[in-house]
């Protein structure tokens, strides 16, 4: 299950940083979002992988860790106002530039066609 | 106390030029001439208890964690600098106020030259090594000033320009081998670096540390190769050369060597690299000064080659060459000034400095020839003129040595061949200038000075002329004090005109004679001299600094390319070149902790997510498709969480997955509707090849992480959930309590992102298309009356759960993050279903107050613990019993809840429903005020 846990958060992590590594504003600010969900995932994974104990007081034998989940609850939060505010950026910038091409125009990788 | 008084007046007094600017200059003049005689006069009263062998001192802390403080000294050495400065300085004022014109603005003149005045005195009198490093960088920045006083000149901006750049790179190592050095000694404190002069010598970092203050000595003394910024110095208003140029800042690379000679010198390398470079430095500039045809350009090279003269006395370092160092510092600053001041009043009376123009003046400024003939005969060292004596003891010194083995004969010989060449320039000065027959073409016709402007030379010829008959009586006490600080032998102070006949006497001689001859054939000399093509410094200077420049603007252009993608690459590849090798260090990737066996829903969770996520980033141009792909994800990763205990996130993720969506789907409205061409297949490829080694290596250390045991910290937090924070939802508990501070901060981060895209929305112009790609217009009917209906009968529902959700929150899976979301993911589908105007009309509520209010609410539960006397964001709580619901918790937690509720609420619909009414007439606009 672990091997199988940290292969799904290496693979989120790489399509998202392929995104990240795309030209246009859309395609990246979609890599951040999911770049947000395999940090969220690997920081909940450092109170290891845990079934049927929920941090709840109650009438268990042993309980989850419980910071990783306070952390990451927040995280998620903070990811949607990241994700929020770099979307509404895209936007205003293809309105006041015309275009959602994030290089420079007369940079040599800005063949606006990415 | 009055030592830090003499040094800080200058500064001080800087700005009294600045503020009397709209005044008469004989107002500014005497300002500035007044300050620094009340800086001489304070100095003169201390300088008796000095001479007697005490060492005023002033102490104040500064910056004792850098090991910096403010602290002075003045003994024997720093008098003898410091009465150099004030006394010379004086002059120079007074001097200066004739000679500056009536355009020259002396406000700013007088300011620059008071500010030098007192970085001199501050390197002179520091008594740590840092501070001297400050005032000595001060030096750098006032003699920029001060060279390129007229910056209408260009040569004057380039000579500014070269001598910052070189004494500023001095600067920087002497510093590097200041903190060398401080760092051997374990202070920066010149007491206890002279206590660890032992130490220091035999440490292994001596001679780096050496090297490096050698260098910042050899570029503020312009020793060779840094001898060049010096004649080009010379732009600068005659009164600077005749200050900076010869008594003062040139000097400090002596006194610098002078000042640590006790702790780095006596050594072999110290002997080597100092001797030997001041005589190059003596040579050179003494046989450059003969060729020169400016006169300030004849003097500069003397200068040269004097500065390099007293180098080498410090560099042969027995307790005679340390004496005559002193006394030379002493001799030519007295004598050095008088000629500036001389080639200032030639060049002012008759309009010329160049030696080619000038000649026959002797009839037109006699009194000025007589002083020329006297400080000029001191510089060639004529006996009865104090340059004759320091000059005489270097003859004793380099016969005296026998550093260099069987080659020590070279040196008192090519001392004499320096002292010829000095002779030679000197009559040279005299002679070009003022003999020959009557020049005709000069510019303005010649006539004496005022008397006030030739005051100053004569009361610095009268000092040759006194120092050169009794030595003794007038150099022997303060040259004594001097002695005692730099030198570690025994000495005796005894300075005598005549020793009968001797080998230094003959070596005078020859030097005279040779002089002599040496002018007289000085044409064949110049055209020997003219066969070989000399390079301009300036020139060399220029290239150099062109090729560094112009090497560094190619790699910015290759770096800075203007192309973010690139920028993220190579930030990636830097890290990943980091994190590599660290992760092969780790020998074992597996820690050992039993796994946890494999379920089936697992696998295929597993593979739903890779599937979604790949599919992703390979849909990314149907951009529709791609983010459908990414809800998959985001949908997944919150089953996720709920498989590995953690409902909380997983209803969090849940909420947040379906408001992002929403919002970019939104977005995507805005964003061109032309799906680009695919980039290159170079680019994926290396693109694909980082993301992979992120992945693997974010992979394998989680990886890494999951099979190692776990040692938390939350121990605590599950033992004293109930009894300490009244919740059994210990990550509740942690969130509005044990940890409300962390969560007050997040939901302030919320609000602020809110209010940043509040303000992004303001007067946006967006790209509305009224059609999509094809051209097919947008449905007509807006709002679906199917999708009105359910969200209508939804919404009070929702309102419920969410209410639930919110009480439940401090003892089961819930809390005011998952209730806010809910409400707000409510609200938002009445906006989607019925349209902006009809949530309008029905609930009018401003957004960023809500979130305002929310945070506020977190805030004053949190300091109303203070009016308990408690701890901010202490909690309390009791259980009270209801009627009708039975045993009741009420926690100050939930009143904190209740504000993070509010707030994400707040955010979360300043965010989407600011951005969703961009389509309508509610858009948000910039308020006229």
């Amino acid at each position: 299950m672990e091997a199988l846990y940290a292969t799904t958060v290496g693979m989120l992590t790489a399509c998202s940083i392929y995104l990240i590594l795309r030209g246009r504003s859309f395609p990246i600010v979609i890599g951040i979002t999911m770049l947000s969900y395999a940090v969220n995932l690997f920081l909940f994974s450092t109170g290891r992988l845990v079934m049927n104990e929920l941090p709840i007081i109650g009438n268990q034998a042993s309980y989850t860790d419980p910071l990783p989940q306070a952390l990451v609850l927040t995280a998620i939060v903070i990811g949607f106002a990241m994700t929020a505010y770099s979307i509404i950026l895209a936007v205003r910038v293809r309105g006041e530039l015309g275009t959602d091409e994030v290089n420079e125009p007369d940079s040599s990788d800005a063949e606006g066609q990415r | 106390m009055s030592l830090a008084i003499i040094v800080l007046i200058p500064f001080i007094a800087a700005v009294l030029p600045l503020l009397a600017r709209q005044r008469s200059r004989l107002m500014i003049t005497t300002l500035t001439a007044t300050a620094t005689a009340t800086s001489f006069g304070l100095l003169l009263a201390l300088a008796p208890a000095v001479l007697n062998g005490e060492t005023p001192q002033f102490f104040a802390t500064w910056l004792p964690s850098l090991g910096l403080d403010f602290s002075l000294r003045l003994d024997g050495l720093s008098l003898l600098f410091a009465t150099l400065i004030l006394g010379i300085g004086l002059l120079i004022i007074i001097y200066a106020h004739y000679y500056l014109s009536e355009n020259d603005d002396s406000g700013r003149f007088f300011a620059c030259m008071l500010l030098f005045m007192g970085s001199m005195l501050g390197i002179v009198t520091s008594d740590n090594l840092i501070l001297l490093w400050m005032f000595w960088e001060l030096t750098s920045i006032s003699s920029f000033l001060l060279i390129g006083y007229w910056f209408h000149q260009s040569n004057a901006r380039r000579g500014a320009r070269m001598a910052l750049a070189i004494t500023g790179a001095g600067g920087l190592a002497l510093l590097a081998g200041i903190l060398l050095i401080g760092n051997i000694a374990g202070s920066y404190q010149l007491e206890a670096i002279f206590a660890a002069a032992d130490e220091i010598r035999s440490h292994s970092l001596y001679l780096p540390a050496l090297l490096l203050v050698l260098l910042g000595a050899f570029t503020k003394s312009a020793q060779f190769p840094f001898q060049f910024w010096l004649p080009h110095a010379m732009a600068a208003p005659t009164p600077v050369s005749a200050y900076l140029h010869s008594a003062t800042m040139v000097k400090a690379g002596i006194f610098l060597l002078a000042r640590l000679y006790p702790v780095l010198g006596s050594t072999p390398e110290w002997f080597t690299i100092v001797t030997l470079t001041g005589l190059a430095t003596m040579l050179f500039g003494a046989y450059f000064a003969l060729f020169k045809t400016d006169l300030k350009g004849l003097l500069a090279f003397s200068t040269i080659s004097h500065l390099g003269l007293i180098t080498m006395l410090l560099g042969l370092g027995t307790a005679g060459a340390l004496l005559a160092a002193l006394f030379h510092i002493l001799n030519h600053a007295t004598f050095k000034a008088g000629l500036f001041m001389i080639a200032g009043i030639i060049d002012h009376e008759t309009g010329s400095r160049d030696l080619r123009k000038l000649s026959g003046l002797r009839k037109a400024l006699p009194f000025t020839m007589v002083l020329a003939v006297i400080t000029s005969a001191s510089m060639a060292g004529v006996p009865l003129f104090n340059g004759f004596l320091s000059k005489e003891m270097l003859f004793v010194e380099s016969t005296e040595q026998h550093l260099f083995g069987g080659l020590s004969w070279l040196v008192p010989v090519l001392a004499t061949i320096g002292a010829m060449l000095s002779v030679a320039y000197s009559i040279r000065f005299v002679h070009g200038v003022f003999f020959d027959k009557v020049a005709t073409n000069l510019p303005k016709q010649p006539h004496e000075p005022p008397l006030m402007m030739r005051a100053p030379v004569i009361l610095l010829a009268m000092l040759c002329v006194a120092v050169g008959i009794a030595p003794m009586f007038f150099a022997a006490d303060i040259l004594s004090a001097a002695m005692t600080i730099v030198s570690p032998y025994s000495f005796e102070v005894d300075i005598a005109i005549w020793h009968g006949f001797n080998l230094p006497l003959l070596m005078s001689a020859l030097a005279l004679i040779g002089g002599v001859a040496i002018y007289a054939n000085r044409d064949e000399l110049l055209s020997f001299s003219r066969q070989f093509e000399h390079h301009d410094a300036k020139d060399v200077f220029a290239r150099i600094v062109k090729t560094v420049t112009n090497t560094s603007d190619n790699l910015m252009n290759r770096i800075e390319t203007g192309s973010l993608q690139r920028y993220i690459a190579a930030m990636l590849g830097i890290t990943i070149i980091f994190v590599l090798p660290e992760l092969y260090n780790i020998v074992q990737l597996d820690g050992g902790r039993e796994h946890m066996p494999v379920n089936a829903v697992s696998i295929v969770g597993a593979i739903i997510v890779v599937l979604a996520a790949i599919g992703t980033a390979a849909f990314h141009h149907q951009r529709l498709t791609s983010l459908m792909m990414l809800s998959v994800v985001g949908l997944m990763v919150s089953l996720i969480f709920i498989h590995f205990s953690a409902p909380d996130l997983a209803m969090t993720q849940l909420v947040v997955e379906v408001v992002s969506i929403i919002l970019m789907i939104l977005a995507l409205f805005f964003m061109p509707q032309r799906i680009p061409k695919a980039s290159s297949g170079g680019r994926v490829a290396r693109d694909i090849l980082l993301a992979g080694f992120v992945g693997g290596i974010v992979g394998s250390l989680n990886y890494a992480i999951l099979t190692r045991p776990a040692n938390s910290i939350s121990e605590f937090f599950l033992a004293n959930s109930v009894s300490g924070g009244g919740g059994t939802n210990v990550v509740n508990v942690i969130l509005v309590d044990f940890r409300g501070f962390d969560t007050l901060g997040e939901i302030t981060v919320l609000a602020i992102a809110a209010a940043g895209i509040h303000k992004l929305l303001n007067n946006l112009r967006p790209f509305m298309p009224s059609s999509d790609v094809d051209g097919r217009p947008w449905h007509r009917v807006k709002h679906p009356l199917l999708v009105q209906t359910v969200s209508q009968a939804i919404l009070p529902l929702a309102l419920m759960v969410s209410v639930y959700i919110f009480l439940r929150g401090h003892n089961l899976p819930g809390g005011g993050f998952i209730a806010g979301l809910i409400t707000a993911a409510a609200m938002i589908l009445q906006y989607m279903a019925n349209g902006v105007d009809w949530v309008k009309h029905r609930f009018d509520y401003n957004y960023q107050t809500l979130a305002s209010v929310g945070v506020m609410i977190a805030l004053f539960t949190g300091l109303g613990s203070w009016v308990f006397g408690k701890n901010f964001l202490t909690s309390w709580f009791t259980h009270v019993h209801w009627p009708i619901v039975g045993e009741f918790e009420i926690a100050t937690a939930i009143l904190f809840d209740l504000g993070v509720y509010l707030t994400v609420i707040g955010a979360t619909l300043m965010i989407l429903a600011n951005f969703g009414q961009m389509t309508t007439r509610h858009r948000p606009r910039q308020e006229k005020h």
